[in-house]
């Protein structure tokens, strides 16, 4: 392993042979992507539906074999020691991966087994995580008859039950009420703060921006852009400040003080509100306010609006990321 | 070597626990077999003799039959069961862990061998009354001849659910070959009634060397060279289209 890297890939590339009408198709799912996921951080991948962040992390976790490239997973390589990689990391699929069938205490007893620990071991490792997971109330019936919330942890807990360094999760809060959403991120902080690196793979902005120490946003399998979500949200620009006045009037005359004032990147007045496009604007504010007030122009409501990851998403691709989630 | 024991085992225990969890349906599926014993085998009696069939003995050619039957048919469509977990992503979830690839697909078809193997022993046991008389010993060796029948057609099922994915193709493709290959044997009424080209044909289908193999068992024939041909043919097939079905398997991952 190179310094503290847990994750390292170099053109890893994923095509899929699809068979349709008039013979076979190559599909390429991800077309050659760099990542480094540092040791004990949280890294996002965010992207919207069939961006290829799932083939990734299928990919990382020995499920799908890759096309090119190569990968080192906990400093072992992904083509030559995918025993040590199963063996060492956690993995959260999106579909959870429960046996519906069988009840939560079974499932988690049975992925120690394969885990390789012993009856007894394995035993003591499901108690421990049905207490941590807050699941007493529920594990002993079948995981067929699970909320949308409970189902989750448990997937979350087989994920964990070998204790891994490394957990690879898939979307995990897909589907989930808000209140459940909530406690899975909880969860995952706690997780961290125990020194575990999780890989999450998130197609909503707000978790990525939440959770995550490092995001790379990977459209149509690619990493379009890599770095912490304040670096991202800064590199697209300033935030937007929106001043209301009581007339139109007021608001013109404001706009032409803040034009003269400031280096602006945009600014536009609509009825008696005045938009401002501007870099650091929460420095700036109290300043603006104040020459509003030597010129007696007076402010009805301030409001500042800092970019979102949505609008670095729609700065590198052209589209919004919610316009893909409402397909 | 031991892992592959160990994790052979726990996925035999995983499965198992499933069967057992709706026991009833060990006994649904001896529906098919039942009938044909207590609706079809007395118009047998009333043909008196005919070839391939001795006079009286009519229970002991039957039976062993209806065994095969039971182990193609009841054995060809446990792959619905793994569509389920491939769907629930069960599956995908042992292809993470550390677990021997083999050991995922032999934990299933042992579970499966040994519902069978049960269900052949209480269709025998409902025979006895029918007049069935039976080499105690033969029938014990026959029974690891269903299994391994069993075996064969668990393993083809798997192999087209891992394919597949989804259920919609999978009973066609199961019947359209299982359907013959059971006509083909001789399962019903032994091929020596059939005219000599369906005769030909039948012995291009290797299930009707375990119907000749189980019905010498069960006559107590030890001697008969058809036991050593239906092992060794049933074996083999057995041993290839598991590794059939393990490449499937192991295709899904790549």
């Amino acid at each position: 392993m190179v310094g503290d890297l847990v994750i390292e890939t170099k053109g890893l590339r994923k095509t899929f042979i699809s068979k349709e009408r008039g013979g076979k198709k190559e599909v390429e799912a991800v077309k050659g992507i760099d990542l480094t996921v540092r040791k004990g951080e949280i890294f996002g991948f965010l992207g919207p539906n069939g961006a290829g962040k799932s083939t990734t992390q299928k990919m990382l976790s020995t499920l799908l074999c890759p096309t090119g490239g190569e990968a080192k997973v906990l400093g072992y390589d992904l083509a030559e020691q995918q025993e040590q990689i199963r063996q060492n990391v956690g993995c959260v699929s999106q579909a959870g991966g429960a046996d519906l069938g069988a009840t939560g205490l079974e499932n988690l007893v049975l992925q120690a087994l394969l885990y390789g620990s012993d009856t007894l071991t394995a035993k003591k490792y499901a108690a421990e995580f049905v207490e941590r997971f807050q699941m007493s109330s529920f594990i002993g019936r079948p995981a067929s008859s699970y909320s949308g919330g409970q189902k989750r942890r448990l997937d979350v807990a087989l994920g964990m039950i070998h204790h891994p360094q490394l957990l690879l999760l898939d979307e995990p809060t897909s589907g989930l009420d808000p209140q459940s959403r909530a406690y899975l991120w909880e969860e995952i902080k706690k997780l961290k703060a125990e020194g575990v690196t999780i890989f999450l793979t998130t197609q909503y902005m707000d978790e990525a921006d939440k959770l995550c120490d490092t995001i790379s946003i990977i459209d149509n399998g690619k990493i379009i852009v890599t770095g912490t979500p304040g670096e991202l949200k800064s590199n697209v620009g300033g935030d937007t400040i929106v001043f209301s006045f009581p007339s139109e009037e007021t608001a013109r005359n404001a706009e032409t003080l803040l034009t003269e004032k400031i280096q602006v990147e945009k600014i536009q007045t609509n009825n008696n509100s005045v938009y401002l496009y501007i870099k650091d604007g929460e420095r700036m504010l109290p300043d603006l306010l104040r020459s509003f007030d030597t010129k007696s122009l007076e402010v009805q409501g301030i409001m500042l609006s800092r970019p979102s990851l949505d609008d670095v998403f729609l700065k590198y691709t052209g589209r919004s990321l919610r316009e893909d989630e409402r397909k | 070597m031991m892992k592959m024991l160990r994790d052979t085992r726990l996925m035999f225990i995983r499965n198992m626990q499933h069967t057992l969890r709706s026991p009833v349906f060990i006994f649904v599926s001896m529906f098919q077999p039942l009938l044909y014993l207590f609706l079809f085998m007395p118009l047998l009696n009333g043909l008196g003799s005919v070839p391939g069939i001795p006079a009286g003995k009519t229970v002991e050619v039957f039976i062993p039959g209806l065994l095969v039957m039971q182990a193609l048919f009841g054995s060809a469509f446990v792959g619905f069961s793994l569509i389920d977990d491939i769907r629930t992503g069960v599956i995908e979830r042992f292809l993470v862990t550390p677990v021997k690839r083999p050991a995922i697909l032999l934990g299933r078809v042992l579970r499966d061998a040994v519902v069978l193997i049960i269900q052949c022993v209480l269709i025998t046991l409902v025979a006895i009354p029918f007049g069935l008389s039976v080499n105690v010993g033969g029938f014990l060796l026959s029974l690891l001849l269903y299994a391994l029948t069993g075996v064969t057609m668990a393993s083809m099922s798997y192999g087209f659910a891992l394919i597949y994915k989804i259920e919609d193709p999978l009973a066609p493709t199961l019947n359209t070959i299982t359907l013959p290959v059971s006509l083909l044997a001789g399962i019903i009424l032994p091929l020596a009634l059939a005219p000599i080209w369906l005769q030909d044909l039948a012995k291009a289908n290797p299930f009707s060397y375990a119907v000749n193999a189980a019905r010498a068992l069960f006559a107590g024939n030890f001697q008969n060279v058809e036991i050593v041909e239906g092992f060794t043919i049933i074996i083999v097939l057995a041993i290839l289209l598991f590794l059939w079905g393990l490449r499937s398997l192991e295709k899904m991952s790549s």
